[in-house]
């Protein structure tokens, strides 16, 4: 169980930006910046943060879309960015993703059983392909009679139903879900949420979670890393998490969300952050949230914080992390 | 303030007529916050083009219904009375900032556009008031931020000014269409805790249209709960959320995920799919999908009645068989998630 399916290690996305008649390569966009993770077998890390924070520049990287500036990915313990054509093939069974639009990610000429299909010709892995695909539409709660519709005939969870079904043909051992639920309406979201649970359990698999919504992977996380600026700001053990997040920015973000009580919104203290996100080309210096933080002090804008160990698995990356006591005054 | 009569507002497409709103009722008081809750393709958006008469004509068409603001029928209005009462009385915010502001003029230029068209004045004096409106919704350097273009704003900040517009002649109601889906969590807040201090200011009545319930809780004096078209539930905030008594209130409440809540429970899903509004079914239109669903519930089609003061609900079970088969399902579901 704790074997280490992926490891992320120090790694930075960075794209050019071009100016001028020569594009000459004036700055850079830092998308992820010095980001390390690791994601055991079997359990599922939850990525959050807001848009444009670098969370789907990471999905990209760690399924070899994005080539990475520095740093190094490892998957199963081998690196696989100086992985050849051949072997990225091979990579590629086992690392499968589940995209967010379930309008566009699927195409519209296709009958859905083509679509899931796709994945199983192209590894020639079973011979009889029809069967397989019906098996996997009952998996994942669709009717094998649907094989030969067009995804245009199905609402956004069965679409979404069809993607998965699609990610896990292969029988893959990762599986990057990036806002898989964020475009659908709360009672299919639901629905979504079990099947993917079911379908780790049943198949053994390890998700690499993102969300914008802190509910939803409360819900699904076994681990939790908050993203902002392309840098991991918190990272820690769900429950430890929850309870008591030490970084000024995941507090914030967690007292942001509104909750479905009008009781507990009226007592509740808020955080409410001032500002934008600044821009990733222009990142601030020394602490990159230093500049919407409510506890900024002098050296944060000077000094960059590490990731520091505050309990077991939890890190944080703040000079000023909050302190269980000052936690319980705001909760209470 | 506001009063709409028994509204229906239907489509006319190439598979049918759709009956996008039916039957709805409702009134909103001067200064309050309403609530208006659905998943997509309840109708709450139609609902809320209606009231400004912004639905695409001849497609739409009101077979029934008034909607009286201040006493006066809108529907069947003329176009220049009704170009007068849109801004001046009633405005609207959208989802989507970042195409509701034309991107070829300044931003200073599209506010004075607004308050011109409304008011006669100078164009110092509604520059003057433009500055002031841009501090009103919380943008920093206001003066110097009226001659950037919308491209040079972020979301969050399109949003401000676009609430900017809207409340350029200080409506009585501004209607909100999920005006902050489309932001971050932080931002979102920040717009949020904006509306309310607008509103303490002008005293502007809010209609805010939303999927989100846990924006209604934080915002909403009273809630409005729409399905496939109609009103299902309405009452005072406190009502809908701790004195839920319509069977999909009470179900979507469940299926969503908690933050507040301890424990990683499964999520308890409402079965398939919203019903298709060219054929809806027969009886009560979530009947399908109920888990409180009794044979009758297929025939009889139940009217919106008032069970407490101010407490709404269209369900033909009484307030003590709801509470006894609410509690029968929530046993259910805890010896479920025990085993």
């Amino acid at each position: 169980m704790s074997q280490n399916l992926l490891e992320i290690r120090n790694l930075a996305v960075h794209f050019p930006i071009k100016e001028g008649l020569f594009k000459k390569t004036t700055n850079y966009v830092k998308a992820v910046n010095d980001l390390s993770l690791t994601v055991r077998k079997g359990e599922t890390l939850g990525i959050v943060g807001e848009s444009g924070c670098g969370k789907s520049t990471l999905a990209r990287a760690i399924l070899g879309l994005n080539k990475p500036t520095s740093g190094d990915i490892l998957f199963e313990g081998e690196s696989i960015l100086d992985y050849n054509p051949k072997q990225m093939h091979q990579l590629r069974r086992d690392i499968q993703m589940v995209f967010q639009d379930p309008f566009t990610s699927l195409n519209p000429r296709m009958p859905i059983g083509e679509i899931i299909a796709a994945p199983l010709k192209a590894y020639k892995t079973t011979v009889n392909v029809e069967q397989r695909v019906k098996e996997l539409m009952e998996l994942v709660g669709l009717k094998p009679e649907y094989y030969h519709r067009l995804p245009h005939e199905f609402s956004g969870g069965q679409r979404q139903r069809v993607g998965i079904a699609r990610a896990i043909a292969l029988e893959p051992k990762l599986i990057v879900c990036d806002e898989p639920v964020s475009a659908l309406d709360v009672s299919v979201q639901a629905q979504v949420i079990n099947l993917l649970e079911d379908l780790q359990k049943e198949l053994n698999l390890t998700y690499v979670f993102i969300a914008h919504d802190l509910s939803v992977i409360k819900h699904i996380a076994d681990k939790v890393a908050v993203m902002y600026l392309g840098k991991v700001m918190e990272t820690a053990e769900r429950d430890s998490f929850y309870q008591s997040a030490r970084h000024p920015y995941t507090n914030a973000l967690l007292s942001a969300i509104p909750l479905p009580d009008p009781e507990k919104e009226k007592k509740r203290e808020r955080i409410v952050l001032q500002g934008d996100l600044p821009s990733p080309a222009n990142p601030p210096t020394g602490c990159v949230f230093h500049t919407r933080c409510p506890k900024a002090q002098p050296i944060c804008k000077e000094k960059l914080p590490r990731l520091e160990q505050m309990e077991e698995e939890h890190f944080v990356s703040c000079f000023f992390p909050i302190e269980e006591e000052q936690k319980r005054a705001l909760n209470t | 303030m506001l009063e709409v009569k028994d509204l229906k507002a239907y489509l006319d497409t190439s598979t049918g007529v759709v009956k996008a709103v039916d039957q709805v009722s409702f009134t909103v008081k001067a200064g309050e916050t309403v609530g208006i809750v659905g998943e997509s393709g309840s109708g709450k958006s139609v609902l809320a083009l209606s009231l400004m008469q912004l639905n695409p004509t001849p497609l739409t068409f009101y077979p029934q219904g008034e909607i009286l603001f201040e006493g006066r029928n809108l529907l069947g209005l003329r176009e220049r009375a009704l170009r007068k009462m849109r801004g001046n009385e009633i405005s609207m915010i959208f989802q989507d900032p970042m195409s509701s502001l034309n991107p070829i003029f300044k931003i200073g230029n599209q506010l004075i556009e607004a308050i011109r068209s409304h008011k006669k004045m100078p164009r110092h004096k509604a520059e003057a008031e433009a500055i002031e409106l841009l501090q009103d919704v919380g943008i920093p350097d206001a003066e110097r931020r009226m001659h950037e273009y919308p491209h040079e704003f972020s979301g969050g900040m399109r949003q401000r000014v676009m609430i900017a517009i809207a409340l350029a002649c200080r409506p009585k109601l501004l209607i909100a269409d999920e005006p902050t889906t489309a932001l971050d969590v932080t931002i979102q807040a920040q717009i949020l805790e904006m509306l309310r201090t607008i509103q303490n200011k002008y005293g502007t009545a809010i209609l805010i249209i939303t999927h989100d319930l846990g924006v209604v809780a934080r915002l909403a004096d009273r809630v409005m709960v729409m399905y496939s078209g109609r009103i299902v539930e309405e009452g005072s905030t406190a009502d809908i959320f701790y004195r839920t008594s319509m069977p999909y209130t009470w179900s979507l409440l469940r299926s969503i995920p908690r933050l507040d809540e301890a424990g990683q429970d499964r999520l308890i899903p409402i079965q398939g799919q919203p019903p298709n509004l060219v054929t809806p079914p027969k009886g009560c239109n979530f009947s399908p999908r109920c888990p409180f669903a009794t044979p009758e519930c297929a025939e009889i089609d139940p009217a919106l009645t008032e069970r407490r003061h101010g407490h709404r609900v269209a369900c033909i079970l009484s307030e003590m068989e709801f509470e006894e088969q609410k509690q029968l399902l929530e046993a259910v579901d805890r010896k479920e998630v025990l085993a």
